[in-house]
C-alpha cells in the first residue's frame, strides 16, 4: 500500500524524523488559510501516487496569499498522468544547502533490509545508481539486530555527508529504519533529505509503502490508502476481498490462482487480444463468489468479451458453472463469454453449462483455444457453436 | 527417489483442528502420507479422525517424532509456529498459510538460516503461501490436487499453485510423470528459493528434467539461471508468467510486482535463455518442450 507524501511525513514525524510544518487540504480556501497559518513562503504540493509531479506543474512556491490561492486553484483537479489531484499539502518552504538521498527497503535477493544513502539527492536515484554507483552507499542490515547508530554514522561518512551533519544524517537514518521496521513498511524513502543553511537535516519528501498483510498490527494506518484516487472497481474488489487489477484492454479475464491468471493475460495478449483486467477468484470459490466476480468484471464498460479460465484444484468446476449460471440469471450479460473448465469436477461443470445453454457462452477445451476464441469474439467475429 | 517428501515422511500439522487444516490433512492421509499428529495449543489430547493433537511442537516431537511440519494456522500465528517447529527439531517445515507479513518472513528466514544454522538437524522451510509438495505415488503434503499427476521423472518447482497444475496436467496428458512437484510460494521472502530446490533435483536420481515455473517480481529466476549454468547437468525448461503485467501493480501474489525496470517477465526469460534454458511462451508450449527434451534425454540414455 503506497502512501501519499503527507501521510508518509506524518509517519516520519511520529518516529522523530524532522519534517516541515504543513497541512493537508482539499479546497482552495483551506489551502489559503493553511498557508496564512504556517507563514509565507509556502510550497503547494499535489498529493498523487505518481512520480514527476514537479515537472507536471504540481509543485509550486507561493510567496504570498495571492500566489497561494492561484497555485492551489491550478493544482487542485489537475490530471497528472491519469491521477487527479484531490489533496494538497501546504508546507513552509525550506532553504536548502544540500540535497541528499536516504532509503530503507526489503532486499528480496539478499533477504535482508537494505539502507541506501547518497549525497546526490533530489534527482532520479536510479540514474545515480547507474551512472555513478560509487556515490550510492548500499548497506545491508542484520534483520535480527537492526540498524545500530554506529552503522548509521559509518554510512553517513562513507557516503560523504558534510562533516558537521554526520550526526544529523545518522539520526535520520536510524529514525527512517524505525519507520520501516515499526510501521511494517516494505519501502521508506526520502528524496531529497535536505540540509538547511542552519545545518538542520530534514525530510523534504516521503515515499512509503506499507505491507498490506501487516495492517492488522497497525489499525491507525488502515485509513491511509488513497481511496479517493483509487479506481472505483478496484476499490469495490478490495472491499469484497477479490484480487482485481484494472488494465487498459477490452477482454475481461477471470481465473483461479494468481499465476494462472497472469499466464492467461499473457496468452490472450499473444493471441492478439488486450486484457481489461486481472481477476483472481482465488482458491475454493463457491457459486456466490463467482457471481460477484462476474458482476465486478462487467462493471468495467470497456469489456467486450469475457474469458473464464479455471483449472480446479481446491476450486470445483461445478461450483464455477453454477456461479456463472446464477450470474446469467441475475445480470443477463450482453457480452459473449468463453469458458474453459479443467480440473476438479470438470465433467460435471461442463455438463451443467451445456444443460443451461446460456446465450452466447462458448466452451473451449484448452487455454490456448479459449484465448483465440475470446480474441475473435471481442473483435466482433463469430466462433463455432455455443456451449 | 523424489525430493523432500516420500514414504519416510512423518507429518505433523499446525492448525489441524481448523476447517481447512483438517480437510487437507485428511486428504493428505488418504493419499497415503503418514500423518503422525497435529498441533493446536489448548486442544492437546483430542484427536482428528484418529490423528492425535498436541498442545505444542515440543510435545508433538517427544510423542510422535515428526520429521515434517505443515503450517496451516492464520497469518498472525504462523511465524511463531514455524520457529517452534524448527526449535523442536523438525527438519522440513512446509507453510501453506497465505498473508504472512513480510517482516515476519524476514525474521523467520534469518532466524532459520543464521541463528539456527548449526542446529541438528537444520530446518528447511518451504513457502509460505505455497501449495506444498507432492511426490506422486509416495506422499502429498499440502493442497496440490494429486489426481492430475503421475509418477515419473520430471521435477517441477513453481512460485504459483494453479499454474503448476496447468503445466503438470499437460505433461501428464503427454504420458509423462513427475518425481516431485515443489511449490515455493509467491511471497517476497520465501524460505526456499528456486536454487535450493534445483540443487535437490540435480542430486535426485529419479529426476531427469526440471520444469521451473516463475513469475514477475524479485530476482529468483535470474539467480536460478546463474545456478543452472554453473551447477546443473540435467536439462531445465522454464515458463515465466506476467509478460503483460504493468509496473507498480501487485498481481495477486505479494511477491508478484514489477518495481521500476526490475522484475519483468521479459528480463527473466532473457536471463534464462542467455544461460541456455529453453523458455516456453505458454504453459502448453512449456509442457511440450519438456516432453520433447525428455524424449531426447531418454533416447540418449538408452
Amino acid at each position: 500500500m503506497d502512501l501519499l507524501e503527507y501521510q508518509g511525513k506524518q509517519l516520519f514525524a511520529r518516529h522523530g524524523l524532522r519534517v516541515s510544518d504543513g497541512r493537508a487540504v482539499t479546497s482552495v480556501e483551506d489551502a489559503v488559510s493553511a498557508a496564512d497559518e504556517i507563514g509565507y513562503p509556502v510550497v503547494v504540493k499535489a498529493q498523487v501516487l505518481i512520480g514527476g509531479r514537479g515537472k507536471a506543474g504540481g509543485v509550486k512556491l507561493a510567496a504570498d496569499e495571492a500566489e497561494a490561492r492561484e497555485h492551489a486553484g491550478n493544482i487542485l483537479g489537475m490530471d497528472i498522468k491519469g491521477h487527479v489531484v484531490r489533496t494538497l499539502w501546504i508546507e513552509h518552504a525550506s532553504d536548502i544547502a544540500s540535497e541528499y538521498y536516504a532509503s530503507v527497503l526489503l532486499d528480496r535477493s539478499a533477504k535482508q533490509p537494505l539502507v541506501m544513502f547518497s549525497v546526490e539527492g533530489g534527482v532520479d536515484i536510479e540514474e545515480v545508481a547507474e551512472k555513478t554507483p560509487e556515490k550510492l552507499i548500499r548497506h545491508h542490515v542484520d534483520a535480527l539486530a537492526g540498524l545500530s547508530r554506529e552503522e548509521a554514522v559509518d554510512i553517513a561518512k562513507q557516503g560523504g555527508a558534510d562533516a558537521d551533519v554526520i550526526d544529523g544524517v545518522a539520526d535520520a537514518l536510524v529514525a527512517l529504519y524505525e519507520v520501516w521496521l515499526q510501521e511494517d513498511a516494505t519501502l521508506a524513502e526520502i528524496n531529497p533529505l535536505i540540509v538547511t543553511p542552519e545545518r538542520e537535516v530534514k525530510a523534504l519528501d516521503a515515499k512509503v509503502s506499507l505491507d498490506g498483510n501487516a495492517l492488522y498490527r497497525h489499525p491507525e494506518n488502515q485509513e491511509l490508502s488513497d481511496s479517493e484516487n483509487e479506481d472505483p472497481i478496484e476499490r469495490r474488489a478490495k472491499e469484497e476481498g477479490v484480487q482485481y487489477v484494472k488494465l487498459d484492454g477490452d477482454i475481461g479475464i477471470l481465473g483461479n490462482g494468481a499465476g494462472l491468471v497472469m499466464s492467461t493475460l499473457d496468452v490472450v495478449a499473444q493471441a492478439g487480444g488486450s486484457p481489461a483486467n486481472f481477476l483472481d477468484a482465488g482458491g475454493g470459490s463457491d457459486a456466490e463468489k463467482i457471481k460477484q466476480a462476474v458482476d465486478l468484471l462487467l462493471a468495467n464498460e470497456a469489456v467486450k468479451a469475457v474469458l473464464f479460465n479455471i483449472f480446479g484444484g481446491i476450486t470445483r468446476c461445478d461450483e464455477v458453472a453454477k456461479g456463472l449460471i446464477a450470474a446469467f440469471e441475475d445480470i443477463k450479460p450482453s457480452v459473449p463469454f468463453v469458458v474453459r473448465l479443467d480440473g476438479t469436477n470438470d465433467v460435471e461443470g461442463r455438463r451443467l453449462l451445456q444443460e443451461a445453454a446460456l446465450p452466447n457462452v462458448h466452451a473451449a477445451k484448452t487455454m490456448n483455444e479459449a484465448a483465440e476464441m475470446v480474441v475473435a469474439l471481442a473483435a466482433g467475429q463469430s466462433v463455432g457453436a455455443a456451449a | 527417489m523424489s525430493v523432500l517428501v516420500d514414504e519416510g515422511t512423518r507429518l505433523c500439522v499446525a492448525g489441524i483442528t481448523g476447517r481447512e487444516g483438517s480437510f487437507h490433512t485428511l486428504n493428505n492421509r488418504s493419499y497415503g502420507t503418514n500423518v503422525v499428529g497435529g498441533v493446536t495449543p489448548g486442544k492437546g489430547g483430542q484427536d482428528v479422525e484418529g490423528i492425535p493433537v498436541f498442545d505444542s511442537w515440543e510435545q508433538a516431537m517427544s510423542e510422535a517424532r515428526p520429521n515434517t511440519a505443515m503450517i496451516f494456522v492464520p497469518p498472525r500465528f504462523a511465524a511463531d509456529s514455524i520457529l517452534e517447529a524448527a526449535a523442536a527439531g523438525v527438519e522440513l517445515v512446509i507453510t501453506i498459510t497465505e498473508g504472512i507479513p513480510a517482516h515476519d518472513e524476514l525474521r523467520v528466514y534469518n532466524t532459520l538460516v543464521r541463528e539456527m544454522k548449526n542446529a541438528h538437524p537444520p530446518t528447511r522451510l518451504i513457502g509460505p503461501n505455497c501449495p506444498g509438495i507432492l511426490s506422486p505415488g509416495k506422499a502429498n503434503v499440502g493442497i496440490i490436487p494429486a489426481s492430475f499427476f503421475n509418477a515419473g521423472s520430471v521435477g517441477v518447482v513453481s512460485r504459483s499453485g494453479t499454474l503448476t497444475y496447468q503445466i503438470g496436467n499437460e505433461i501428464a496428458q503427454a504420458g509423462v510423470g513427475c518425481s516431485s512437484i515443489v511449490g515455493i510460494g509467491g511471497d517476497p521472502v520465501p524460505g526456499s528459493s528456486f536454487v535450493d530446490v534445483l540443487e535437490l533435483f540435480q542430486a535426485d536420481d529419479e529426476t531427469e528434467l526440471v520444469v521451473l515455473s516463475g513469475e514477475i517480481g524479485g530476482s529468483a529466476e535470474e539467480e536460478a539461471a546463474e545456478y543452472i549454468a554453473e551447477h546443473m547437468t540435467k536439462p531445465v525448461v522454464a515458463y515465466i508468467a506476467g509478460f503483460t503485467a504493468p509496473a507498480g501493480k501487485q498481481m495477486g501474489h505479494a511477491g508478484a510486482i514489477v518495481s521500476g525496470s526490475a522484475g519483468t517477465a521479459a528480463a527473466k526469460a532473457e536471463a534464462l535463455e542467455a544461460k541456455g534454458v529453453r523458455v516456453g511462451r505458454t504453459p502448453t508450449e512449456t509442457a511440450g518442450i519438456a516432453v520433447e527434451v525428455l524424449g531426447g534425454a531418454s533416447l540418449a540414455a538408452s
